[in-house]
């Protein structure tokens, strides 16, 4: 192999990453006010200033490959790291009061998520199997730290415990497929590995090397019948952690999926295309019943989140540009709609009190209409009643499904986001139709309250004017 | 001016969100003002209506989703241009009706009326399926609100079941929209019609819309999340639901299955034909044995919305019986006339009920007789819309009964006789409820205590009176504006005639 000198441009994104977050590590160190706000601000300012390189070093470039072909720089790549940045930058908006109250506001967690961006970031340029790897463990990693942030809890040590182990099952599953993919292959470049694919060489050792690598994505989604480790660490997670880890990952997810399956095995589709409509399907009958009952509003959220990533899983099964397409825009709008969510918990959480039952959310018209308003966006989002952006995430993955002429699939689908639309209305129940005795007027830091109406406000808008994100999205995919 | 007629109130609802947040009065005036504004442009809008244009007018175009060509895509036609002004007038009404009977958070209350007349006036003047697939579903969320929050003790399992049921029927529209999208190459309603689809498909997507319009009219054996809603609903509501929403349904009928799915309107047209009359006759009977006065209301929208479903697909019968394209056309016209009216004097029967229930907070028909002997006014308005309701000539219920029946004997002896029960069936649960709750001998201290209707009472009840008696003498300016556009349509449905 001839060495050639890489082009570092084109990794911008990830240099600064890289070198801000040993900035912010130690200037923590320097920071006496005890509450981690030099880290605070210098992590919103890192991940302002990635959007901005992303954008100007990925996005309407055309598709290039540098780092011996490792890297890739594309539309796609500036638009699922925006998000994931901008993700990011919303939930640790939302934790700052919460970690202060519980004695948690430590620069450590800063440093967590930024190093999770950094995977993320790498995850959604890697063009290689090894890099796509690298990258996603040091998300994982991150991510079960923060998860057992708070030491002193029994519920999210175990939590963290569970993450962990199930976490590292999965990569091991993962590196499994990617070796056979190796062995099929001769390459741990995705570009050569999709040549190799489209040739159909190899094909059974291929496709046996796929199904391990699919079952490794399902997990990381926590698409059914892999998602056993989600509620619990939903439940679990300090809220704050519950929000990072619900929202940007799941994008990173996707970026995994786009790029191992897609880029590298799309010419496989016919074989991956059975074992995610059977994943889509699960994930929306488990997530969509289970959610019936809880009555843990976290919990909830989870199997929620389940069923949207069923619903998402959807738009990857119509195998066109469309349907990934479609599958970004949803995975965009469920980020929007998730950190708007967990921002709400934490909104309602106060010292030594967590705001995660349903029956906590009892009268918030009252106590504050504006927040009720954005929770009823949220919901309606969720459960994809238009003027929302989540009916058109919806429409997206329904229109790509029928173009493909899966019309029964997506009336299974339509079925199933009825029963859902009954457990985000028994949310709305509480918060609109249930009235307490004497109700407590809700106080909100302005930060908060600026986030929550931000959060709240995109979602009206994007289900108003919802066409240049659909836009985005079709042109991070080639259309 | 569309968009006007849609986004004033909308926006006014929104602005009446702010303005109302601590005095309910500024909040009670600035609805008026929007909901009085609105009702203006709807009457500039119906003057400036050019009668005997089938076409749409006031069209408005502009790109809005570019990568699937959806267009915001405006007009209105004969069919809809009544129902937009129905909407405006019936949403002052309950604007006025809640002024000081809404004490619960009202700036609230009216801002979701206000918000949910934008929307209702966008489902009926929308052009493109996706605009108004978008409209039709987000009508669910203002609606959803009413009910829940200011509805009676069972209003969460009323407001649920509501929200379930329509939810429902609309998904499976939306499929079959995004299918014919697939087909027609775009989501612009008229570019559905004329395509040709194989039987088949025409059948399910029949059936697909038939599961969206047929729980919105609602129609047997859908039809029991409206008695629960209408009886939980507060006043406003239920004349939203009962004036309008209900006639959404119809409207989709008119609008998608028939011109889209004409083959299959035909070859199911006895499934229509027979959940129909099973709705007139089965729930007239039904509404006759309430106990409660809004569910007996209830019950008889739904056997007037039955007749209108009927109306519209006997034109095939009419057809081929000996019926002419003139019959078919006046089993259409009937039925609009129909829906119209009962818009009118359904709202007037639940601002009635709810005038009486915010003197004694019953429903219960039992706890009240004798009402006329204190509330003369009152009982005088009362019994007239009950009249109107059973269809007494003179009134706007007469018209499309008597055009429908008319119709109908062109289709066959029997289906006239048994839509003609709706009259006999009509005057006696009406007529019987007058008799238990107005007449008769004062009952109890509670009613002994009423006190008759105030000014405002007064002028809500009023305007209807001169609007039914208006459309019961003279309802010829209706008819011109609907006729062509009807006419156009059954162009479309039965072009070989």
């Amino acid at each position: 192999m001839n060495f050639e000198m890489p082009q570092f441009a084109m990794a911008a994104p990830e240099i600064w990453l890289g070198v801000m977050l040993c900035v912010v590590l130690i200037a923590d160190l320097f920071d006496r006010s005890q509450q981690s706000r030099l880290a605070f601000f210098l992590t919103q300012v890192t991940l302002l200033g990635a959007i901005g390189l992303a954008l100007s070093t990925h996005w309407g470039v055309d598709r290039a490959i540098t780092f011996n072909g490792m890297y890739v720089s594309d539309s796609l790549a500036a638009v699922l790291k925006v998000t994931v940045a901008g993700l990011s930058m919303v939930t640790l908006g939302y934790s700052r009061d919460y970690l202060r109250q519980r004695d948690l506001l430590k620069g450590e967690f800063y440093l967590l998520a930024l190093i999770a961006n950094l995977g993320m970031f790498v995850m959604a340029s890697a063009s290689s199997l090894l890099v796509l790897y690298v990258g996603l463990e040091m998300l994982s990693l991150s991510l079960y730290a923060m998860v057992a942030f708070d030491r002193d809890s029994r519920i999210g040590a175990e939590a963290a415990m569970k993450y962990f182990v199930l976490g590292a099952l999965s990569s091991g599953m993962m590196l499994y497929g990617m070796s056979m993919i190796y062995g099929a292959s001769g390459s741990l470049l995705i570009d050569t590995i999709a040549t190799q694919a489209a040739a159909g060489d190899n094909l059974l050792l291929m496709a046996f090397g796929m199904t391990f690598a699919l079952v490794g994505v399902a997990f990381k989604f926590g698409a059914a019948p892999f998602h056993m480790w989600l509620p619990d660490v939903y439940q679990g997670a300090p809220t704050s952690a519950t929000a990072f880890l619900g929202t940007a990952p799941k994008i990173a997810a996707l970026a995994l999926f786009l790029r191992l399956l897609v880029d590298g095995l799309g010419d496989l589709h016919d074989q991956w295309q059975a074992m995610a409509v059977l994943l889509a399907v699960g994930s929306l009958a488990v997530g969509n019943l289970f959610a019936l009952v809880q009555t843990n509003f976290k919990r909830m959220l989870a199997y929620s989140t389940i069923s949207h990533i069923g619903f998402l899983f959807l738009g990857l099964i119509a195998g066109t540009p469309e349907g990934y397409s479609a599958a970004l825009f949803y995975a965009i709008s469920y980020g929007i709609m998730a950190s708007g969510a967990f921002g709400m918990i934490i909104l309602l959480s106060r010292r030594g009190f967590e705001a995660e039952m349903i029956d906590d959310m009892r009268g918030l018209n009252d106590r504050h209409s504006g927040f009720a308003l954005v929770m009823l966006l949220l919901m309606f989002s969720m459960t994809g009643i238009p003027g929302t952006v989540g009916f058109y995430a919806k429409w997206l993955v329904l229109q790509s499904l029928i173009d493909t002429g899966m019309v029964w699939l997506a009336v299974v689908a339509v079925l199933f986001a009825v029963i859902g639309a009954f457990y985000y209305l028994r949310v709305l129940k509480a918060v609109y139709f249930d009235r307490l005795e004497s109700p407590v007027p809700l106080e909100a830091p302005a930060g908060q309250r600026v986030i929550v109406a931000l959060n709240g406000g995109v979602i009206l808008l994007l289900g108003l004017f919802p066409d240049r994100l659909i836009e985005i999205c079709r042109i991070a995919l080639g259309l | 001016m569309l968009s006007l007629l849609i986004w004033l109130p909308i926006l006014g609802g929104a602005a009446v969100l702010w303005t109302g947040r601590d005095s309910a009065d500024r909040a009670r005036w600035s609805a008026l003002a929007v909901a009085g504004l609105t009702l203006i442009l709807g009457l500039v809008l119906w003057f400036g209506f050019e009668t005997g244009v089938a076409g749409m007018q006031f069209v408005e175009r502009a790109a809005w989703i570019e990568s699937f060509g959806i267009e915001y895509y405006l007009g209105v036609d004969g069919i809809s241009m009544p129902l937009v002004v129905l909407t405006a007038f019936s949403t002052l009404l309950v604007v006025i009706a809640a002024w000081e009977v809404v004490r619960y958070k009202p700036a609230q209350y009216l801002a979701a009326f206000l918000i949910m007349e934008g929307i209702m006036i966008g489902v009926f003047s929308a052009l493109d399926a996706l605009l108004f697939y978008v409209f039709f579903e987000a009508m669910l969320i203002p609606m959803f609100l009413i009910i829940g929050i200011w509805g009676g003790p069972n209003r969460i399992y009323a407001t649920l079941k509501f929200f379930l049921y329509t939810f429902l029927g609309s998904v499976m529209m939306l499929v079959a929209l995004i299918y014919l999208r697939g087909q027609a190459g775009s989501f612009a309603i008229e570019d559905f019609y004329g395509l040709g689809l194989p039987f088949a498909s025409q059948v399910l997507i029949f059936l697909a819309f038939l599961a969206a319009f047929a729980v919105k009219v609602p129609m047997f054996p859908v039809h029991t999340w409206l008695p629960d809603a209408h009886v939980e609903a507060p006043t406003g509501g239920s004349v939203i639901l009962a004036a309008i929403t209900l006639k959404i349904g119809g409207y989709g009928f008119l609008r998608f299955s028939l011109p889209i799915a004409p083959e299959a309107s035909m070859a199911l047209d006895w499934l229509l034909i027979g959940l129909s009359l099973i709705a007139v006759v089965y729930i007239g009977l039904v509404a006759m044995v309430q106990q409660d006065l809004k569910k007996l209301i209830a019950y008889s929208s739904i056997a007037h919305m039955g007749f209108v479903t009927l109306a519209f697909f006997l034109i095939f019968r009419i057809v081929a019986g000996e019926g002419t394209r003139d019959g078919a056309l006046l089993a259409l016209e009937g039925g609009l006339v129909q829906m119209i009216s009962h818009g009118f004097v359904s709202a007037a029967m639940f601002l009635c009920v709810g005038v009486l229930y915010d003197r004694m907070h019953t429903r219960r028909i039992a706890d009240y007789g004798g009402v006329a002997n204190r509330m003369p006014v009152f009982a005088g308005l009362f019994v007239f819309f009950a009249m109107a309701n059973a269809g007494l000539p003179g009134t706007s219920g007469f018209v499309g009964e008597f055009m429908v029946i008319l119709a109908s004997f062109q289709a066959g002896f029997w289906y006239a006789a048994i839509a003609g029960l709706t009259l006999i069936l009509g005057a006696a649960y009406s007529l019987w409820m007058i008799k238990r709750v107005v007449y008769g001998q004062v009952k109890n201290t509670q009613v002994d205590e009423l006190r008759d209707i105030n000014g405002r009472e007064r002028l809500l009840l009023g305007s209807l009176v001169g609007v039914v008696l208006f459309f019961g003498v003279y309802p010829a300016p209706l008819i011109n504006v609907m006729a062509p556009s009807l006419e156009a349509l059954l162009g479309i449905v039965m072009p070989a005639l």
